[in-house]
């Protein structure tokens, strides 16, 4: 693993409207809450219609490039299987990716153009190192799926041991609504429990 | 505006480029920002009229008039600021290049945000190339922190060297977020205005003087770059010495970390003292930057040397790290350890629910179709509709269908309709449906009318009843509008009552004079659903027809020979699935609907 010196690069990725930004804000909150430099690139326009999206976010001592190098991911997290599939490439050899227990059809394969792929299959081919998350039960036990990210993030925030679990804390609680912080706390203790 | 009091006076924040030029404006006394939207650069006004109630902040109907009023705000002395995206540039191209003449009393600031890459854009114009064609300063941002800092040099030079300066941004600098210094907001004085006739009124007699004027001011300006902060060189090894600026900065510093550099920030006009000094410490020469070889090519033509640049460091597209690395010969060239997955395509689609949903759907069920414009029915061009064949920029539906008559007359003008956003109505349709009407067109312009501008993430407009900070305004009236243009038949439909949205549509293509229809239903993100409904199939009734698949809606797709709808993802007030299914297999409870 390795020290707050070099840079650590997480590529989030999945489909419009799945909370990628607010799992990027917390995740950019708590390395910089950890006294890092960080730097975070996003999507807006066009690709937020139902686009694929990804953020990327790099912290370190010294930050230059808001964008990850292929190849050099630590973490490639997934809210959806196949587009962690699709940004597998940007993975280090010894990265991790996590998906969930979610598949999102894009038009393409809702009106019979093209075939939803089978991610695993795919993973295991590459020889790629991944786990599966149960996310959206687990969201689902919790009564809200909105909160599939914050169990994600979660399951993720096992990878990166740099981020003290105060960091965690403090970044959840500013970027989170007050009203919903409760569940969203829970949401991330139970992706942690998931690795 | 309780956001306001949330962004400290001090301190470090992690902010965009967007809401760090935002920053700079209220830091360094900005007294008005106008604009129209237009990604990347959208959240910058956005930012100022949530969280910096000092600046007078407001949208424009397009960014002429922007630009035009912020001319005026700093004739009057004050400090003022526009941003728009690369393209829009062109629409204020016309008070740019005559501003620059004019000059700036309260310092002038025009963001320009170019979108190498085209993340959300029809051209990938350079921009950094109209600054100099209007023989304006320009400064380029290589994070959020000079981003703001930029803010203040550029008001600084503005007033000092009597010009408009440009901030030129891209996507990268602009959705990017990195730590800013914040500081407190510095009291600047409206020095009000004062009559000047020579300067302010460029007549052929005035304005040869004022070009002199700015031949000068740019040979100046020069002599300044050398000395300015923002451009610097970075002693490394003399092996090799890079030029660069803006975003590309990073991904030279990323990749080849012990390399002498010289970093540009203001480019235009380039600092040649600098740059001479620069090559002479170097052996060799190359120029690291996006888009066209705007660096190379004049610093070749000024030196008479060899530069490389662009046979390394491709014209088209974005830069990344990795393709930096490839173009200055480090590193292992396109080798990851895990193999590109080759998966289906997610392509950008009209949302659930989407109000444009309805017309494409009526369109393309008639066998009709479209000149298009920009915003986000320009999705109505993606199966299954298929119904929208055109697009050049803003205001181009109504325009182009208008010539396509005049080439093969009512061949198009039955068959096409001009679909145009309520936005771009506003920003540039009306003219063209004056010309329309003029000139003895007899199209249908199709104004889709969703209460918002939509494809760049939901702002108001002249047309929706409010202003930037969201307190209500006055409201265009698109029906007479319309009718004072001279359009006699103006009619207004549901787009979602598909049976009236295919008869306004038949009537109205065959309809030998010019005519209106404006499609009004409110975007998906304005209104609020007014139940949890979700269609329902009952598979008994269902004969595997597809009529539903032709609505192309995300939610529904085709498994097992039955349409299958997502509970997560289908829109409560929508039901133009059960509208189009013959034999009734679909139904919602639209209880407590509007
Ligand atoms: C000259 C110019 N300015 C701004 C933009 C950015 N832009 C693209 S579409 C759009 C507005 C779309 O709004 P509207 O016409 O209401 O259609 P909607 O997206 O709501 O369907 C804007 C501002 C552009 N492409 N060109």
């Amino acid at each position: 693993m390795k020290t707050a010196a070099e840079v650590t690069n997480v590529l989030i990725c999945g489909t419009g409207g799945q909370g990628i930004l607010l799992a990027s804000e917390v995740l950019s909150g708590a390395a910089r809450a950890s006294g890092m430099d960080i730097k975070k690139s996003e999507v807006h326009g066009m690709a937020q219609r139902g686009g694929s999206v990804t953020s990327h976010v790099r912290f370190g001592s010294r930050v230059f490039s808001p964008l990850i190098e292929e190849g050099t991911a630590d973490v490639v997290l997934g809210m959806e299987q196949m587009e962690g599939l699709r940004w597998l490439h940007y993975m280090r050899v010894d990265g991790t990716l996590l998906i969930p227990d979610i598949r999102i059809n894009p038009v393409t394969v809702n009106i019979g153009a093209a075939r939803y792929p089978d991610v695993e299959a795919g993973l295991a081919s590459r020889n790629a190192p991944y786990r599966v998350i149960p996310a959206l039960a687990i969201a689902r036990e919790l009564g809200n799926t909105r909160v599939v990210n914050l169990v994600m993030l979660g399951a993720a925030s096992t990878l990166m041991p740099m981020i003290g679990e105060q960091s965690w804390m403090t970044a959840i609680e500013r970027r989170v609504p007050a009203k919903a912080l409760g569940v969203n706390m829970e949401a991330f203790e139970r992706g942690k429990a998931c690795l | 505006m309780d956001r306001a009091k949330r962004i400290p006076e001090s301190g470090v924040e992690f902010l965009s480029g967007n809401e760090a030029v935002a920053r700079g404006a209220w830091e360094y006394g900005v007294h008005f920002a106008s604009a129209y939207p237009g990604t990347p650069s959208t959240e910058i006004l956005e930012a100022i009229g949530e969280s910096y109630p000092e600046i007078g902040s407001q949208w424009a109907p397009n960014e002429k008039v922007a630009l035009e009023t912020v001319a005026g705000a700093s004739f009057g002395g004050a400090r003022a600021l526009t941003a728009m995206k690369h393209v829009g540039l062109n629409v204020a191209a016309d008070p740019l290049f005559t501003l620059s003449y004019i000059g700036a009393t309260g310092g002038v600031v025009i963001v320009s945000a170019d979108d190498p890459g085209m993340h959300s854009s029809q051209n990938e114009q350079d921009n950094r190339n109209i600054a100099r064609a209007a023989k304006v300063p320009m400064l380029e941002p290589a994070d959020s922190n000079e981003a703001k800092l930029m803010v203040g040099e550029a008001l600084e030079i503005s007033e000092r060297f009597d010009a408009p300066v440009m901030l030129r941004l891209t996507t990268r600098i602009s959705h990017s977020k990195s730590l800013v210094e914040l500081g407190p907001r510095r009291a600047v004085e409206v020095k009000g205005y004062e009559r000047n006739i020579q300067k302010r009124v460029p007549i052929p007699a005035h304005a040869r003087k004022l070009h002199s004027r700015v031949e000068k001011r740019m040979l100046e300006l020069e002599e300044y770059g050398d000395g300015s902060p923002f451009n610097r060189i970075e002693k490394g090894d003399p092996s090799l010495g890079i030029v660069t600026s803006g975003i590309s900065y990073q991904y030279v510093k990323e990749v080849l970390p012990s390399a002498s550099v010289l970093k540009l920030g203001m480019t235009n006009p380039l600092p040649w003292k600098l740059i001479e000094r620069f090559i002479e410490s170097v052996e060799k020469l190359v120029v690291v930057e996006e888009g066209d070889p705007y660096l190379q090519e004049q610093i070749r033509a000024r030196f008479l040397i060899p530069v490389e640049g662009k046979e390394r460091i491709p014209i088209e597209g974005e830069l990344e790290p990795g393709i930096v690395r490839r173009g200055l010969g480090e590193g292992d060239p396109a080798q990851t350890p895990f193999v590109r997955a080759e998966v289906p395509a997610r392509p950008p689609a009209l949302c659930p629910g989407c109000p444009h949903r309805g017309a494409f759907y009526a369109l393309s069920k008639i066998k009709a179709s479209s000149t298009g414009d920009i915003g986000c029915y320009t999705l109505g061009l993606m199966p299954p509709h298929e119904a929208l064949e055109t697009v050049i920029c803003m205001g181009g539906a109504v325009t182009v269908l208008n010539g396509l008559e005049k080439a093969v007359g009512r061949e198009a003008t039955g068959k096409l309709v001009a679909a145009i956003g309520d936005s771009t109505f506003i920003h540039s349709g009306i003219t063209g449906l004056i010309d329309m009407v003029y000139n003895g067109g007899t199209g249908t312009v199709m104004i889709m009318d969703n209460g918002i501008t939509a494809m760049t993430g939901g702002q108001q407009h002249p047309a929706t009843g409010f202003d930037l900070r969201g307190e209500p305004a006055p409201r265009v009236d698109f029906e007479q509008l319309c009718r004072a243009c001279g359009v006699k038949h103006v009619r207004t439909v549901d787009p979602h009552d598909l049976q009236e949205m295919e008869k306004a549509l038949r009537e109205e293509l065959s309809r030998e004079e010019p005519s209106v229809i404006i499609t009004r239903r409110p975007c998906i993100m304005i209104g609020k659903p007014s139940g949890r409904a979700v269609a329902r199939l009952d598979p008994e009734k269902c004969v595997s027809c597809r009529a539903c698949m032709r609505v192309g809606c995300p939610a529904i797709s085709f498994v097992d020979e039955k349409p299958e709808i997502s509970g997560l993802l289908c829109y409560p007030d929508c039901n133009l699935c059960v509208q189009v299914c013959p034999t009734g297999a679909l139904s919602k409870d639209m209880e407590g609907a509007r």
